[in-house]
């Protein structure tokens, strides 16, 4: 951990620490974070049993509609959600732009995600996330992504999936990648790791400790393309630790109601008899996009390095 | 009682897993609760670390309250750590107005009583009745106790800093509470009384 980072020392009160950044997506595990535009659709959201809700100004699908360069939500904006709700605040800054982490964390919002989905302000680097008292979340496509996420501060990693497709084919693939790539390395020798480390481009000390444990040291939820609980039940099903949901709620024909079914279902992964209730007369999906149809240079899962 | 205790961890939402590990290390078999039927095979019950309104949420919706509550009247201890200790309070301010807890501990719990997330933090606690060094206390948006009914035991105050004095742990008979999560920090302390209660009450 970089110098810059508070440590507890014992004595008195210390924030921001690796430990309550970490320990918030603890508490997060098993829950749904649902996309939101606006004051209604959060409380929609934490009425139907949300853990926390995404400010942002369009949802992902709204942003691949309508193209454009998409950067942080209006402050207005955000605080009208913060005020609006009682469960935690996350918002988007665009990969790289510290200073619109600066603002969001100002604004007194409970995590950062440094998004993919959002315009990169940076090509080359990402934010240096420990400098901060809040904590972020990283998308990523597969471990040594997630370590490299890591290694810069970030206490919360979700797999990127595809955002604003409802395709969930990215999402699986992200997930079974990182939970494979994580087995493999338990699997190794410890002479073999130095160059394991090499391979996926982040620290000898980081890679050894998830060979050891077994799993990465934050909390690993998915993302990218959840539009029904039976997806949100099958990440759950293959490692995910909680699930977002970006357009898959706001763009359907009964948002509450597919929100309330998506908490359930993610609760009740494991239950075919509680997801067959859940997903019953819910409406409307989202209409979605194939990934295979969307050219390369607009996948959004592309964007971090 | 002989034997292993079980002891059941509700798991709804929240840091199940932590909790299931630290009484595990506690010397208890420990379980995860989410339907009636597993609530009755158990001793005790730990409720976690998490999202309160999505707990209080998913209690009703899967019917476990009325059992948790019964089971409670019953005398089965049960201790909730942060949105856990809010679920055992009779009073919640700062909740949402249909948020409901169990028929737990007389006491008002602020809910993020701390401030947001940027305010949480960690921080030496002393807990009445177990031995050794202060609890190295981790509080995330974490409650406090606003007030305290009668025959309930403080066991712990912040005791330094901006919230110094405030309440974040406390014990009615069989029911415990605290505000910040032991169960992050590796000291299993705290669940071996836990366990120790429920040796003794089962």
């Amino acid at each position: 951990m970089p110098e810059n980072t508070p440590q507890n020392t014992g004595g008195s009160p210390v924030v921001g620490t690796a430990r309550v950044k970490r320990g918030m997506a603890e508490m997060l595990k098993g829950g749904v974070i649902m996309d939101v535009v606006d004051a209604e659709q959060a409380k929609i959201a934490e009425d139907a049993g949300a853990v926390a809700v995404m400010a942002l100004e369009r949802v992902p699908a709204d942003i691949r509609a309508q193209g454009g360069v998409a950067r942080m939500s209006d402050p207005d904006m955000i605080q009208g959600i913060i005020d609006a709700v009682s469960i935690p605040v996350m918002a988007k800054a665009r990969i790289g732009h510290f200073v619109e982490a600066r603002i969001l964390q100002a604004l007194g919002v409970d995590y950062v995600d440094e998004s993919e989905v959002l315009t990169p302000a940076d090509y080359s680097n990402h934010i240096d996330k420990w400098s901060f008292t809040v904590p972020f979340v990283c998308g990523a496509t597969n471990l040594g992504e997630a370590l490299r996420r890591i290694t810069e501060g970030a206490a919360m990693i979700r797999s990127k999936g595809e955002a604003g497709t409802g395709d969930v084919s990215n999402a699986t693939t992200h997930m079974r990648k990182i939970r494979q790539e994580i087995r493999r390395l338990s699997s190794l020798p410890a002479d073999e790791l130095y160059v394991a480390a090499k391979e996926l481009q982040a620290p000898y000390e980081l890679v050894k400790e998830v060979a050891e444990s077994g799993k990465l040291p934050v909390v690993l939820f998915t993302a990218g393309g959840i539009a029904t609980p039976a997806d949100a039940a099958m990440m759950m099903q293959l490692g995910a630790e909680g699930v977002f949901v970006g357009s898959g709620i706001f763009k359907s024909g009964n948002p509450a109601q597919r929100a309330a079914a998506i908490v359930k279902a993610t609760t009740f992964h494991d239950d075919p008899d509680v997801l067959a209730k859940v997903s019953r007369g819910l409406g409307e999906a989202m209409v979605g996009i194939n990934v295979d149809e969307i050219p390369q240079p607009h996948r959004l899962a592309e964007r971090g390095w | 009682m002989s034997g292993t205790p079980v002891i059941g961890v509700l798991a709804l939402q929240g840091d199940v897993r932590e909790h299931v590990a630290a009484l595990t290390a506690a010397g208890a078999q420990s379980v995860p609760v989410r339907r009636p039927r597993e609530l009755e095979a158990v001793d005790g019950l730990v409720i976690p670390g998490g999202e309160s309104t999505t707990m209080s949420r998913l209690v009703d919706v899967f019917e476990l309250r009325e059992p948790i509550d019964k089971r409670i009247v019953g005398g089965m201890p049960v201790y909730g750590s942060c949105a856990g200790m809010i679920m055992l309070a009779t009073e919640v301010l700062d909740g949402r107005p249909d948020q409901r807890g169990f028929d737990g501990i007389s006491m008002t719990v602020r809910r993020n009583a701390f401030g947001r997330q940027v305010d949480s933090f960690e921080a030496p606690v002393t807990i009445t009745g177990i031995a050794g060094d202060p609890f190295h206390a981790v509080f995330i948006r974490a409650p406090w106790v606003e007030r305290v009914g009668e025959g309930v035991q403080v066991l712990g105050q912040v005791a330094d800093g901006p919230s110094a004095g405030r309440i974040v742990a406390v014990r009615q008979g069989n029911l415990l509470a605290t505000s910040f999560h032991p169960e992050l920090t590796g000291d299993a302390r705290l669940h071996r009384y836990f366990v120790d209660l429920v040796r003794a009450t089962a």
